[in-house]
């Protein structure tokens, strides 16, 4: 690389590292740092208390109870919205006669289909608050109290709350998924397609054969971002949930924990060894997620 | 996939995902170590000016825009403020969000002179004390009152009211507005189905009993989203039969104080309470919700506080007839009369002592407890306030009339406790237990185990600072 080069990728770079390392890299650093103190928000000089919050978190029920819930979105979530995303991603590109086309209609689903994704996240909380409201208003209830029923209570019974939040979650994030697979079929020779086809392969055989091991980098990285997303799940929690991740905790996750240990108790060095530990969960999933999703690359 | 490609995948995946945007934002405290002034020196003091602010200087306020909005400061207070003092310079603010907008300022090292710390987003009182962040109000409380010089403003308001803002004896919080809780009904509603409002629990039950065979509503219900509203009712239960140190003992987080047996009483009432006679669905409902429910004749009795009506304004139709009545007696034998209530005097406002102009704040609370501000405050966001007359002459509605004219038959007999203030997470846990215990998914005994559990685990925090009463 000659020496003037050099000097070129340095000019550009310069900007974009310090930017980063100003706004991620150094709270990142601080956040470390919190941890490892007893600081309440306010005060200008925090006190030093080691690992103590650590230790205090082992012991914290509540917060193992979100990690737990974090785990079972971790694996549910990707499974269900890859599932559900890959069925009618194949469906509307080559779900039709002979794998050469989408299903009847597919254009106008393509687009109801991506409607989630457009609404805030916070929008979606209100609406699915009212889609499961327990009383005669609730748009899922309604029906179950019109037939003589118990309203199901999908946000106060704590049995169901979690599994409520899971179905917006995924509901929300077919759509994007359904698109990126879409992009990712398109990207699949026809004629492979066709040859299948003509060898006389039905729809399963076709999926299974071909659209799935074709995709499979573009599956893997939507896996990882859902994993994150799982990892990192917040707003649809505090904004739909009674008490912010109740009722009873029942639906409260790691970020949720964070938020209230830090902004509603003032716990800010307890609150950063959470960050600090969820900062490990997650690193933890991407790294093992990559090795695990290693393949072999098909060339076409 | 290549090697390199991974690789940035990993990376960027690394960044987008764990990026905390809540953490990363707040900063390490910057500053020096803080040497706490919580009484700030005074200027020169003089008739006009017996606090002796530096009018030189600008008056900072922030006002909570929630519930009683923010007019009543802008028209109210800070007109009479500057009617006394043209020179002094007001900047008026008003937020949802006080935490957000001020805890950097605090940290920096610059607050404001008035803060109405309130809402969901409030500051945490407990760690502005324990910093040394509140000025210390009792120069306020000895100035001489704003109508009468020869009186001070500490005999002109309701002495619960400097008691409930003392942290360990030092009065860091000016709380306001006085806020009673009782259940509340139609009044027309009663009147016509010749209902009466119950004096004892048996008759409480009947009641109930009568509604629900009656079959056009629900006998009760409560803010089941925010269990706040029933374990407020359980408790000023427990305090009723129990007397006044139930509640003590709790906020002092004293061992067994949750297990105590007027609280396992009151707690058993309620349970039953909701396992017979609730609106379907309150577990799932929030304030509003039941409390519209209640307007549109759903329900016939919700607990809530003296805040009602005004929230209710526009939705409730116009001949409704609000009114509350104080929870019945339980037993013959409770320690407390019938009557009594749970009253407390709340709505905070603090003055920073690390502001530019502390003795500002403290004279903008003084124009606050006048006759005018207070009686002016009173029609404007209808709720009661703790300067003593405030309300005389005024036109009060139904609702502000019937809580008025409960807190007055109370008397001494008012109950209170604080350590939702003082521990947010006693208050969560309280709630989310409580929210159990109604929908019937813990017993008394599980609720009072889980509930003492969290008080002594507080109690063993050494990095919470304790209060005691």
């Amino acid at each position: 690389m000659s020496h003037g080069r050099l000097r070129f990728v340095t000019g550009f770079l310069a900007v974009p590292v310090a930017l980063y390392l100003i706004y991620v890299i150094a709270p990142y650093a601080q956040a470390f740092y919190i941890a490892l103190t007893d600081w309440r928000g306010v005060t200008a000089s925090p006190g030093f208390v080691g690992l103590e919050n650590f230790r205090r978190l082992f012991a914290d029920d509540v917060f193992w109870t979100a990690v737990g819930h974090n785990l079972l979105l971790l694996i549910l979530m990707p499974l269900l919205t890859v599932g559900i995303a890959l069925f009618f991603a194949f469906l509307l590109n080559a779900g039709g006669r002979g794998g050469a086309a989408g299903v009847w209609g597919s254009k106008f689903y393509r687009v109801v289909f991506f409607f989630p994704q457009v609404l805030a996240v916070a929008v979606v909380a209100v609406l699915f608050q009212q889609v499961f409201r327990p009383d005669r208003s609730g748009m899922l209830n309604a029906p179950l109290i019109a037939l003589g029923f118990e309203p199901v209570g999908f946000l106060s019974d704590t049995g169901v709350a979690l599994w409520s939040i899971l179905g917006v979650l995924v509901w929300q994030a077919v759509g994007f998924y359904v698109v990126l697979f879409s992009a990712g079929i398109a990207s699949i020779p026809r004629d492979l397609f066709e040859a299948a086809a003509i060898d006389g392969a039905g729809g399963a055989q076709l999926f299974f054969r071909i659209t799935l091991p074709l995709l499979w980098d573009t599956i893997q990285v939507g896996w990882v971002y859902l994993g994150i997303a799982a990892l990192d799940v917040f707003a649809i929690v505090w904004v739909m949930t009674a008490e912010h991740g109740g009722p009873d905790h029942s639906t409260t996750v790691m970020a949720a924990e964070i938020y209230r240990t830090a902004f509603q108790y003032f716990k800010f060095g307890y609150a950063s060894a959470m960050g600090v530990v969820l900062f490990f969960f997650t690193i933890g999933f991407a790294a093992l997620a990559l090795r695990l999703s290693r393949r072999e690359r098909i060339e076409f | 996939m290549t090697q390199l490609s991974r690789r940035e995948l990993l990376r960027s995946a690394v960044l987008a995902g764990i990026a905390l945007p809540a953490l990363s934002a707040c900063a390490t405290p910057a500053g020096n170590g803080g040497a706490s002034q919580s009484a700030p020196a005074a200027g020169a003091t003089s008739a006009a000016n017996p606090l002796g602010f530096t009018e030189g200087k600008p008056l900072e306020i922030w006002i909570f825009d929630g519930g009683f909005g923010d007019a009543y400061a802008k028209d109210v207070h800070e007109a009479l403020i500057k009617a006394k003092h043209p020179k002094l310079e007001i900047k008026h603010n008003a937020t949802k969000e006080i935490a957000k907008t001020l805890q950097p300022r605090f940290a920096g090292g610059n607050p404001p002179e008035f803060i109405n710390n309130s809402g969901a987003d409030a500051m945490d009182f407990g760690a502005l004390v324990q910093d040394g962040q509140l000025a210390d109000l009792t120069p306020l409380f000895d100035a001489p009152s704003w109508d009468d010089p020869a009186v001070k403003v500490r005999d002109t308001i309701d002495p619960v009211a400097i008691e409930l803002g003392s942290y360990d004896g030092t009065p860091y919080v000016l709380n306001y507005a006085t806020t009673v809780w009782g259940i509340w009904y139609s009044k027309k509603l009663f009147d016509a189905e010749g209902w009466q409002p119950p004096k004892t629990w048996d008759e409480f039950l009947k009641l109930c009993e009568t509604i629900k065979k009656a079959g056009k509503m629900a006998p009760f219900t409560y803010a089941g989203k925010h269990p706040f509203y029933i374990y407020e009712t359980i408790l000023t239960l427990a305090a009723k039969i129990g007397g006044k140190d139930v509640l003590k003992n709790i906020d002092n987080l004293e061992d067994g104080a949750w297990k105590a047996e007027p609280v396992k009483q009151a707690a058993t009432a309620f349970a039953e309470l909701g396992a017979k006679y609730l609106l379907q669905g309150t577990a799932g409902l929030d304030h509003i919700q039941t409390q519209t429910a209640h307007n549109k004749g759903q329900v016939a009795m919700l607990p809530c506080g003296s805040w009602l009506e005004n929230e209710q304004k526009d939705t409730t139709p116009a001949d409704f007839d609000y009114a509350m009545f104080p929870l019945p007696d339980f037993t013959s034998s409770d320690a407390l009369p019938y009557g009594t209530v749970h009253a407390r005097p709340g709505e905070e406002y603090v003055v920073p002592s690390k502001s530019g102009n502390p003795r500002a704040g403290m004279e903008y609370m003084r124009a606050m407890l006048s006759k005018e501000g207070a009686g002016k405050f009173m029609e404007l966001v209808s709720t009661l306030t703790i300067v003593k007359g405030a309300g005389e002459g005024r036109t009060l509605k139904p609702g502000l009339k019937s809580s008025s004219d409960v807190l007055t038959a109370a008397g001494d007999n008012t109950v209170w406790f604080l350590f939702r203030k003082w521990y947010v997470e006693m208050h969560d846990e309280v709630a989310a237990a409580t929210g159990q215990l109604m929908s019937g998914k813990l017993t008394v005994d599980q609720w009072t185990d889980r509930v003492q559990k969290k008080a002594d685990s507080i109690k063993n925090d050494s990095s919470v600072k304790k209060f005691s009463r």
